[in-house]
């Protein structure tokens, strides 16, 4: 079923007003991977997402989508494709779980279209995924963090996009909950090949999950490639300003990034 | 851990049908509440229209009304009913749609119940104009429409365009427009003062807005504006309801977040306009009807026709009482004013229990 | 690495407030300046000589007497806009949101319908009456608003209050309608609670207002530490050992009193109380201790410019002061709102 679709970032600048955030980007992203952007705060990586979902104008470059510029498509085109999970989305008050889930169909309907077999398949194999089917007829506001986002990743998920970029999907969530959503993201592109971008706050979760890693430094790429390239002491000097070692964590086999700051520090002296 | 078993080893896999089913009928149970509202809405707006038609200073029974209405000739009747009455009702019912249409657009579109055009300016504009066409230009009839139509498009303009930095935000527009508002009410307090020719009594009556006096011509040309304009709103539905998710999951939906909020703003300020030029900006009931809707209709569907309904039953109603069950004749917009202030008490109660935001 | 202060340090966080007494004294002398175009200037023209007379106390002529009706206007002018200045800063303080301003907030409307009912339905004439009346009906509005505000997700966010304002401004102006329409009798004083202005003052009306004006004022001025405290927050306010509550409600007291008090006389005055604090936040920073008086000296002189140009631009005819101070102040408005983030509204 999946198609595995391009996503390129050429020559890209973004900005605010007066403020240049982003400045001559360049960016692959790989297809059928989970790539993970890290970046110090401030650094453009919610930017970035948001011009490459076309949300952003660019200043100058442009963003591809098989090989076509993402900002000329028709909007509801791209987002038949491309899925974008902003970091706060608002819920209508007191919208039940398979409604707000069901608004992710809404690229794929026209403007008197009636609600079809299909839609309804898409919301029950999304509210099925994502664990949330008991919680269907439920008003969203009743809902716990961890339930919600899982809510708001079941609404991009009905959408059916080959692609789905995340901004911080798991801000605001304690940690089971994080590595449920990462899990359940992972799962997503394993058995379906869906490509996943995310922003990501947690250096070692990004590491952990992304097939390929992507750090921005001053609204630059910094360095791309696996965690094992990306995630070094100098990368993290670089792009933090941090002092660090890096160690491979016992569990995943990935790196693990250890921070060294000016007390308890056993190697000092 | 939450412990809920969770199917993702085949998230886009087609789900048992009878999951399928559930799902649907959920979503059927929350519409046909819906469709219930909408029916009963209707039903109560024909009976209000019916009741309007026949009572009054004199009564006249259901025949003599159905008589009228068909083009016979009964005494009475015959001016009473089809000069005075009729108009004034079809008015209620064509302003009451564009009002509660219009408002709950702004409502949903800026996520904000008080966001409605009587208070973020709208109104405010097309009332400044009229009062300036009115007192300094000495215009009438038609003219003051055609300058409340206008003014009311341009100030939603200007407040657009102030709004304007790298696209509008919904709070951001709201604040310009209250700002616009206070400014274009100084500017038609200062016209009503200055005029001396111009009884004051009539222009506050104007200002609050009153059906007194309805004509075919006042009619005719709000009804056009609705057969124009509804349907590019309810064409719009889907998009409205998007935007509800905040504007980026919007656009990520697909939805050309400042295009579709340029269209709406343009079709809902044309209804206001239209309906305030005709009836003048009746308070509130922009305001108040989405809310009522929301109640009624429950979370979930689209609130454009359930709202327009709700508008055009509190004009007719409110303009029935205003003139006959309240003692001293009040013009509709008093009534409609005076409700709305019980309704922000009511909105600080079921907030604090939600615990929800406005 | 804790450094202790130097000695140059504390004399480099000092040396600010003499530049900031310095701006006091200006503005001292901007004020002055301002009553005196105030009392000399009119929509009638009047001689030189005449003016001395008049300020001497002779009221004999139409231009002795025009000059002698100006000076209570003059002192109404630099009392109510004081007032208007230094509550709207206050309010800013207390509610933690830039857009805070008597107007906005929908409470000098609330004192003009208390007032307009009380005359409609309780016969209420004696001007002493009148104060208490506006002051009820100005403490109501403030809290019923700041409720309304505040409810929700995020507390009372200046979108929510400036929204709960406007809405109660208007559903207030359609109960001052609804009370004055059956009653064409006081169509014409109703009139003047819709407009704010300074030209009916009279010395007379002053002294009923000034003790109402000096308790506002005082309890104002004396809440400048707490809002400073107020401004880092609730929580490290109370961590910082400011009892939060208390704090809140006597700034918000003070500001209550200033602002019926001032609308008793002079009918809803709006955009003062949000300009002034605004522009001498930018010059002088956001300390209160300072920012109060300023705000007060400020609002005085806007507001006496204010009816100074009212009475020169539609010569023979004249603006009302509420009039230009909305004329004005809007714009200030939006360009406040464009300013600011969104995210921070």
């Amino acid at each position: 079923m999946t198609t595995e679709h391009s996503l390129l970032v050429e020559d890209l600048t973004l900005g605010y007003q007066d403020r240049v955030v982003v400045e001559s980007l360049a960016l692959e992203v790989p297809p059928g991977a989970v790539t993970v952007i890290v970046g110090a705060n401030a650094c453009g990586k919610s930017t970035l997402l948001k011009a490459m979902s076309r949300l952003l104008s660019p200043r100058g470059g442009h963003v591809l989508l098989d090989g076509e510029r993402v900002h000329k498509m028709p909007s509801k085109e791209v987002a038949r494709t491309l899925g974008l999970l902003p970091q706060s989305p608002i819920a209508p008050e007191g919208i039940a779980v398979s409604d707000l889930v069901g608004r992710g169909r809404h690229p794929h309907q026209g403007m008197f279209s009636r609600w079809t077999r299909e839609d309804d398949e898409a919301v029950a194999a999304a509210l099925v995924a994502t664990g949330t089917l008991e919680l269907a007829d439920r008003p969203v506001d009743e809902l716990s963090g961890g339930q919600r986002q899982r809510v708001w990743i079941a609404m991009a998920l009905a959408q059916r996009t080959d692609l789905l970029l995340l901004d911080e999907p798991t801000t605001f969530l304690d940690v089971s909950h994080q590595v449920e959503v990462l899990d359940l993201l992972t799962d997503l592109n394993r058995s379906m090949g869906t490509t996943i971008v995310m922003v990501l706050h947690d250096l070692n979760l990004a590491a952990r999950y992304a097939d390929h890693l992507i750090a921005l430094a001053d609204g630059g790429l910094h360095a791309a490639g696996t965690p094992e390239q990306v995630l070094t002491p100098e990368t993290v000097e670089a792009v933090f300003g941090l002092r660090s070692r890096i160690i491979t964590d016992p569990v995943s086999g990935r790196p693990l990034m250890l921070p060294i700051g000016r007390h308890h520090d056993a190697s000092a002296d | 851990m939450s412990g809920s078993a969770i199917d993702t080893t085949r998230p886009h896999a087609a789900p048992d049908a009878d999951v399928v089913a559930a799902v649907a009928r959920g979503r059927r149970g929350r519409g046909r509440r819906r469709l219930v509202v909408i029916a009963l809405l209707s039903a109560l707006i024909l009976g209000g229209f019916a009741v309007t038609l026949m009572f009054g200073r004199t009564f006249y029974p259901p025949a003599d009304v159905v008589g009228v209405i068909l083009g016979r000739d009964v005494p009475g009747a015959t001016f009473t009913v089809g000069r005075l009455r009729l108009p004034r009702a079809v008015l209620a019912v064509v302003a009451g749609l564009c009002f509660g249409m219009a408002g709950v657009t702004f409502q949903t579109m800026l996520r904000n119940p008080l966001a409605s055009p009587d208070i973020i300016g709208i109104s405010a504009g097309a009332g400044a104009a009229a009062t300036f066409a009115i007192v300094v230009l000495s215009l009438e009839g038609v003219g003051v429409s055609a300058f409340a139509i206008v003014s009311g498009l341009a100030v939603a303009l200007l407040v657009y365009v102030l709004a304007y930095r790298n696209g509008v935000a919904g709070g951001r527009l709201v604040l310009v427009g209250i700002g616009i508002a206070a400014m274009l009410q100084s500017v038609t307090d200062h016209i009503l003062d200055r005029a001396a020719q111009w009884d004051l009594q009539e222009a506050l009556r104007w200002l609050t807005g009153s059906l007194n006096g309805t004509t075919w011509g006042d009619v005719v040309p709000v009804v056009i504006a609705l057969a124009v304009l509804a349907p590019v709103l309810l064409a719009r539905g889907g998009d409205l309801d998007a935007l509800r998710l905040g504007d980026d999951t919007a656009a990520a939906l697909g939805v050309r977040v400042d295009r579709t909020r340029l269209l709406l703003i343009v079709a809902a300020v044309g209804l206001i306009a239209f309906a305030t030029a005709a009836a003048g900006p009746i308070a509130f009931v922009a305001f108040l009807s989405g809310p009522i809707a929301a109640r009624l209709v429950g979370p979930g569907g689209s609130l454009l026709l359930p709202s327009a309904l709700v508008g055009a039953l509190l004009v007719l109603v409110a303009d029935f009482a205003g003139q006959y069950l309240l003692g001293t004749r009040f013009p509709v917009g008093v009534v409609t004013g005076v409700l709305g202030a019980p309704y922000l008490v009511y909105l600080i109660v079921r907030t604090h229990r939600a615990g929800g935001s406005l | 690495m804790v450094e202790t202060a130097t000695p140059e340090g504390a004399a480099a966080v000092r040396r600010p407030r003499r530049a900031k007494g310095l701006w006091l004294l200006l503005l001292v002398a901007v004020l002055l300046g301002l009553m005196f175009a105030s009392i000399t200037v009119g929509s009638r023209h009047v001689s030189w000589p005449d003016i001395v007379a008049a300020l001497g106390g002779d009221t004999e002529g139409f231009g002795r007497a025009a000059v002698a009706k100006r000076i209570p206007r003059t002192l109404l002018a630099v009392l109510a806009g004081a007032a208007l200045g230094l509550a709207g800063a206050v309010m800013q303080g207390v509610t933690r949101n830039p857009l805070a301003d008597p107007g906005i907030l929908g409470v000098n409307m609330g004192a003009s319908l208390a007032v307009v009912t009380g005359i409609a339905y309780f016969g209420l004439s004696s001007s002493t009456g009148q104060i208490w009346v506006a002051i009820t009906g100005a403490a109501v509005t403030a809290v019923a608003v700041y409720v309304v505000g505040s409810l929700g997700r995020g507390g009372p966010t200046p979108l929510k209050l400036a929204l709960a304002g406007a809405a109660t401004s208007a559903a207030l102006a359609s109960f001052i309608t609804a009370v004055a329409l059956p009653r064409g009798d006081i169509a014409e004083s109703v009139r003047s609670w819709q407009i704010g202005g300074v030209g009916g003052g009279t010395f007379d009306a002053i002294s009923q207002v000034l003790p109402f004006l000096a308790f506002g004022g005082l309890v104002c001025l004396l809440s400048a530490r707490g809002l400073d405290l107020l401004a880092l927050g609730d929580e490290l306010a109370a961590g910082l050992g400011t009892r939060v509550a208390a704090a809140r409600a006597g700034a918000s007291l003070g500001a209550v009193v200033l602002c019926g008090a001032s609308t008793a006389v002079t009918g809803p005055i709006a955009f003062v109380g949000l300009v002034v604090p605004h522009a001498f936040r930018m010059l002088i920073g956001g300390d209160h201790r300072w920012l109060l008086p300023f705000s007060a000296l400020g609002g005085a002189a806007l507001l006496t410019a204010a009816d100074v140009l009212g009475r020169i631009v539609a010569r023979p005819a004249e603006v009302d002061v509420g009039i230009v101070t909305a004329l004005i102040g809007a714009p200030v408005f939006i360009s406040i709102v464009r300013r600011h983030k969104v995210r921070a509204l």
